[in-house]
């Protein structure tokens, strides 16, 4: 692994680009709602995204293929959550003033200059995520800044910008999309590549996030926010990495992608050093189905039974020993290679001789594929896929190409990220976006009506919040801490501005902080807990229905049994809340019940009483009316006697 | 001042004019605490008294920038000559197919964007409708050509008869049908016309547009362009037609009678519906399918020799009755020396008592007087109250199930191109010509409504 000190030398730059949703009350261009929803009716129709050439003359060579093979989109439209606009079926409406005023807040948040007036754009997205064919987004501000520590993060642009539909699945010549989620507002933050270490990336984007969270106006939970990085380091390129979904896997996305970086520049020394050079690799594609025949692959010999399928294979001369390397951890270059063959191609995989034999495939069949090729066996590597004539071609074909490029370097790329933190080829990095006016909707003239509006979202900042957290709350530092690096942080100044005369802030910020990690610490699945479970659990205990002891189990019942209210839960779970009368006679129960003991031994009376009663309570009562009750009843007793 | 500069007035379009700043090109705007560079945007006109610029980043983006007395502007670079798209080749014409002309009456069914400005001008030409439409040309030998250059709302009577004597032209150069690229506000009136403006048709007109601007991926043109060729190109019948979609997706359009179709939504794709009747056929592009779903009342036959008569009226009124309607409105149209009036009464054919002795005094004066129904759906009956019958008495034209919209049509054509002999009038009213009446409804041809 690289030291931190290298990151240094080595010349990482990394910029982020943050989208977060926001929880307006409407979506971005119309009056819909902004939720998800699973079961409610829906109508469903199918359409085609036509690009007139022009627009794709040099644009998403990707997407072009797309559309000439004929995809279409079929659209999901919930009724609670899509109208005509999202359909496609209706004009936009007007800008939503409240995500507007929002942007505003986090722009100035972030020192940013803000734009005079705002126009919207449609930016030419023909994936069938956006049933118009574009994405309207608009910029806000510009050239604003964060600090991380005492070091300056440019801030490059804040957009205001639609959120895609939400891909449920894809078919052979469909892809299916649920217009739920088009529309929801999101604002898209971009830093300048003013970061140079993992860790930093990670620090700045849940900084970033923070930010917008403390307006009090973002989405939380999965999906509510996704992260794309931009990767360079010195001789590298720029690499761009789509949907990260989690902030802790930042750091190592970033951390893999230099690593791959530095490995493929290794790669192009070794082979500059082998003396390979670009012209050297042939364009040929050659039918090595016959050696195949009798092969005991299963998989090959399945597919070479079909109609129009075989063996087809390249020559890399010079390439031995450098598919095998490895590139991230599980990938090597092959893997590399093996993306571009399913990108352009559409084929399953690859196979490539440094893994062979291997999967079924003989030594003596690797030997009489270098024999047929004329090549050699110690220095050069064949790449071998089965499919369809046509889709291997494609393949190999991209597959050379690829190829070629390993003697260049790095090429730039347009890379997404798998959940252990390595990335897959997607597509080349698209030219600059065609994008042009959105003539549907009015630009927005910023008024100082509408800056004024923005300061009631401005977020506090951090070490102003910390004070008061501290001061006004009584939190301790650590607690005040904890909560001001939590995602239910909205969620903590929510409640105690609702419940504070009634509930002290340090349990709500102890149960959003503590009792939440607590839970999952032991495998609880917290994700079934809701803000509204957690608000109504707490207020179960402003109301005095349940002891505050009971909020860890009846959140763990809660997130067990998905779909249980807190009450339910409590009184599923015996811990609603018992009177101080009930209280006083299951106090008299055991004190009859244990009478001898306390008479011989009344030292020890209370310790005996105590645990027997809290036995029976816990959970019901708190433990210190408990022991109040307690005392005054031996009291009475002792001295009768 | 008028005279606008790219849309910009005042303060703005004077620097720029100074300066000698044209739409692309790269200027500079300095403000007190920031810098812009950028590409010069045109303003929209509406917007153009504000004083601020609007110019186009390096990223992409628009942005409007405030022009105050501080602000100083250069001009940095002229718009280099653009870089010619990539061409792709286009298909050669295959000559065994049927040959279909596409006249366009303004509008852009097909366009290009230009994203330098944004811009979006339109694309006419058979090489670029073949290169936006490859699939057309497995279907028809393609012409095309302006003939008009309005907005659909603007169309006048005037327009009727010279795009009927377009299409008139075209159809005894022989060609195997007509597509006219129409806006949609007005374009169920113009085919309307031209059902009765050429008689006799040998091949089918086609009338189609687009809902969604042909400027974006989603546009309804191509398909729906794709199903007017289709149905120019082979449909077995000879009438006017509008071609549209025929539900919210990509699946099938319609061909709908002219004399018999509405625009019924402002925004949807499918907002084009035939009222009082079935559709004409089914159009599935993709399969090359044209299902006929109604009965065909001219067929298509090349020998038939059309006949042109597209003299149309303008002086034909098409008023609506409301509670508050003024009588003077009727007798403004007389005084006007109006031919005709169009009534869109209420309910079975309805309007104000207050209004028959108005209606009375211009048929006396020549004047025929046309009533139809603002239900829509629906046939008119006026003997069933006693309104109706003092209206018939006083000489008024009961409309049948006609559209409002086709009656006005009809009673212009009939005034311009045939009579104006209120008897002949009266006669050629109540005759069904085109397919303009149904005179059977049916327990079917009234949609249902939601109501769970």
């Amino acid at each position: 692994m690289i030291g931190k000190l290298n990151y240094e030398e080595i010349g990482l730059k990394v910029g982020l680009e943050i989208h977060i949703q926001l929880d307006t009350r409407e979506k971005l261009f119309c009056g819909c709602p902004t939720k998800l929803v699973e079961t409610d009716p829906e109508d469903v129709f199918v359409r085609e995204l036509r690009p007139t050439r022009s627009e794709l003359g040099e644009v998403d060579v990707a997407a072009l293929l797309e559309w000439k093979k004929g995809r279409k989109y079929e659209y999901h439209a919930p009724r609670t959550a899509s109208c005509l606009v999202e359909a496609d079926e209706e004009p936009p409406h007007e800008l939503n003033r409240e995500a507007l005023v929002i942007a505003l807040a986090v722009a100035k948040a972030l020192n940013m200059y803000i734009v005079d007036e705002i126009h919207v754009m449609r930016k030419i997205v023909i994936d069938g995520s956006n049933t118009s064919g574009f994405q309207r987004t608009s910029i806000i501000a510009l050239d604003g800044y964060i600090m991380d520590g005492d070091k300056k993060i440019g801030i490059q642009t804040l957009c205001l910008e639609e959120d895609a539909a939400r891909k449920l699945g894809e078919e052979k010549n469909f892809v299916k999309y649920k217009l739920d989620r088009l529309g929801i507002p999101l604002i898209e933050i971009a830093t300048a590549p003013d970061i140079h270490d993992p860790e930093q990336a990670e620090r700045v984007a849940f900084k970033i996030g923070q930010l917008v969270r403390l307006t009090g106006k973002a989405k939380r939970g999965l999906g509510t926010i996704r992260q794309d990085l931009n990767v360079s380091i010195k001789g590298g390129a720029k690499i761009e990495i789509k949907g990260v979904q989690h902030l802790y896997l930042i750091s190592k996305v970033v951390e893999y992608e230099v690593m791959r970086q530095v490995k493929l520049l290794e790669i192009r020394e070794e082979l500059i050093n082998r003396g390979v050079k670009e012209e050297n690799i042939p364009e040929t594609i050659h039918d090595v189905t016959d050696l195949f025949k009798e092969t005991r692959s299963k998989i090959i010999r399945k597919i070479i039974n079909r109609k129009g399928h075989g063996v087809y294979a390249i020559v890399l001369p010079g390439f031995k020993g450098l598919l095998g390397k490895e590139v991230q951890p599980g990938r090597r270059f092959g893997t590399e290679l093996a993306d571009y063959a399913r990108v352009w191609g559409g084929v399953g995989g690859l196979f490539h001789t440094d893994e062979l034999p291997g999967y079924g495939i003989s030594e003596e069949e690797v030997k009489r594929l270098y024999d047929k090729l004329g090549a050699d066996k110690n220095k050069d590597a064949i790449i071998i896929i089965a499919d369809e004539k046509e889709k291997a071609y494609k393949a190999l074909r991209a597959v050379i190409q690829r190829a070629k490029q390993a003697l260049k370097g790095v090429p730039e790329e347009t890379r997404a990220a798998h959940p252990d933190g390595t990335t897959k080829y997607t597509r080349p990095r698209p030219g600059a976006a065609r994008m042009y006016p959105e003539t549907d909707i009015p630009p927005v003239e910023i008024t100082e009506e509408l800056l004024r509006e923005a300061e009631k979202y401005v977020p506090e900042p951090v070490d102003v919040k910390l004070e008061k957290f501290i001061r006004d709350y009584g939190l301790s530092k650590e607690l005040a801490n904890a909560i001001l690096n939590d995602l239910r942080l909205d969620l903590f100044e929510q409640l105690v501005e609702k419940y504070k005369d009634r509930l002290p802030p340090k349990l709500i910020a102890s149960t959003l902080t503590n009792t939440l990690k607590m839970l999952k610490g032991e495998g609880i699945p917290i994700e079934n807990i809701s803000d509204e479970d957690i608000e109504e659990t707490l207020k179960l205990v402003a109301e005095n229905k349940i002891s505050k002891e009971a909020i860890p189990e009846i959140l763990s019942y809660i997130a067990k049994h998905h779909g249980t209210t807190p009450m339910e839960a409590a009184e599923k779970l015996g811990l609603t809340r018992i009177s101080e009368e009930e209280l006083d006679k299951i106090i008299e129960d055991a004190i009859s019940q244990n009478m001898k003991i306390i008479m011989e031994k009344p030292e020890k009376a209370f310790k005996i009483i105590m645990g027997t009663v809290m036995k029976i309570v816990r959970g019901r009562i708190d433990g210190k009316t408990v022991a109040e009750h307690v005392r005054r009843k031996l009291q009475e007793i002792l001295k009768n006697k | 001042m008028n005279n606008d500069y790219f849309g910009y007035r005042g303060v703005v379009a004077d620097i720029l004019r100074k300066i000698n700043a044209s739409v692309g090109d790269r200027i500079i705007v300095k403000k007190k605490d920031k810098v812009f560079e950028g590409l010069l945007m045109p303003r929209e006109k509406l917007y153009g008294d504000k004083p601020i610029i609007v110019i186009k980043l390096d990223n992409g983006y628009n942005v409007g920038v405030r022009v105050d007395k501080f602000t100083e502007i250069y001009l940095k670079e002229k718009r280099r000559e653009r870089k010619s798209f990539l061409r792709y080749k286009v298909k050669t014409q295959r000559s065994d197919l049927p040959k279909v002309v596409l006249l366009s009456t303004g509008g852009t069914i097909v366009s290009k964007v230009d994203y330098e400005t944004g811009a979006v001008r339109p694309a006419l030409s058979v090489e670029e409708l073949t290169e936006f439409i490859p699939e057309i040309s497995d279907i028809a030998v393609l012409d095309a050509r302006e003939v008009l250059n309005v907005f659909s709302e603007d169309i006048t009577p005037r327009d009727w008869e010279s795009i009927a004597r377009e299409i008139y032209k075209e159809m005894n150069e022989g060609v195997d049908g007509v597509v006219v690229a129409h806006g949609t506000d007005m374009m169920a009136y113009t085919a309307a016309a031209m059902a009765f403006a050429i008689r006799n048709k040998p091949v089918p007109i086609v009338f189609v547009g687009a809902q969604r601007s042909s400027d974006r991926p989603s546009s309804d043109s191509a398909f729906n362009l794709l199903s007017a060729f289709l149905t120019a190109s082979r449909a077995p019948f000879a009438e006017s037609v509008v071609v549209m979609h025929g539900e919210t997706g990509d699946s099938y359009a319609l061909a709908h009678r002219g004399v018999k179709v509405r625009k019924m939504h402002t925004s949807r794709r499918d907002a084009f519906q035939t009222i009082n009747d079935k559709p004409l056929a089914v159009i599935k592009p993709y399969e090359k399918k044209i299902i006929i779903v109604n009965k065909i009342i001219e067929e298509r036959n090349k020998d038939k020799e059309p006949v042109l008569e597209n003299k149309f009226d303008e002086k034909v009124a098409l008023i609506k009755a409301y509670p508050g309607f003024q009588v003077d409105i009727i007798h403004y149209f007389i005084d006007k020396k109006y031919h005709g009036i169009v009534i869109e009464g209420s309910g079975l054919g309805h309007i104000t008592n207050r209004a028959v002795e108005a209606i009375r005094r211009a048929v006396e004066e020549e004047i025929p007087v046309v009533m139809t129904s603002q239900c829509l759906f629906g046939r008119i009956d006026m003997f069933v109250y006693s309104t109706g019958r003092r209206l018939i008495e006083a000489g008024v034209i009961p409309g049948n199930d006609m559209l409002p919209e086709t009656a006005y049509v009809k009673l212009s054509w009939i005034l311009g191109s045939k009579t104006r002999n209120l008897d002949e009038v009266k006669e050629l009213m109540t005759t069904n010509i085109v397919g303009e009446m149904n005179p059977r409804l049916t327990i079917d041809l009234f949609p249902r409504w939601l109501h769970t």
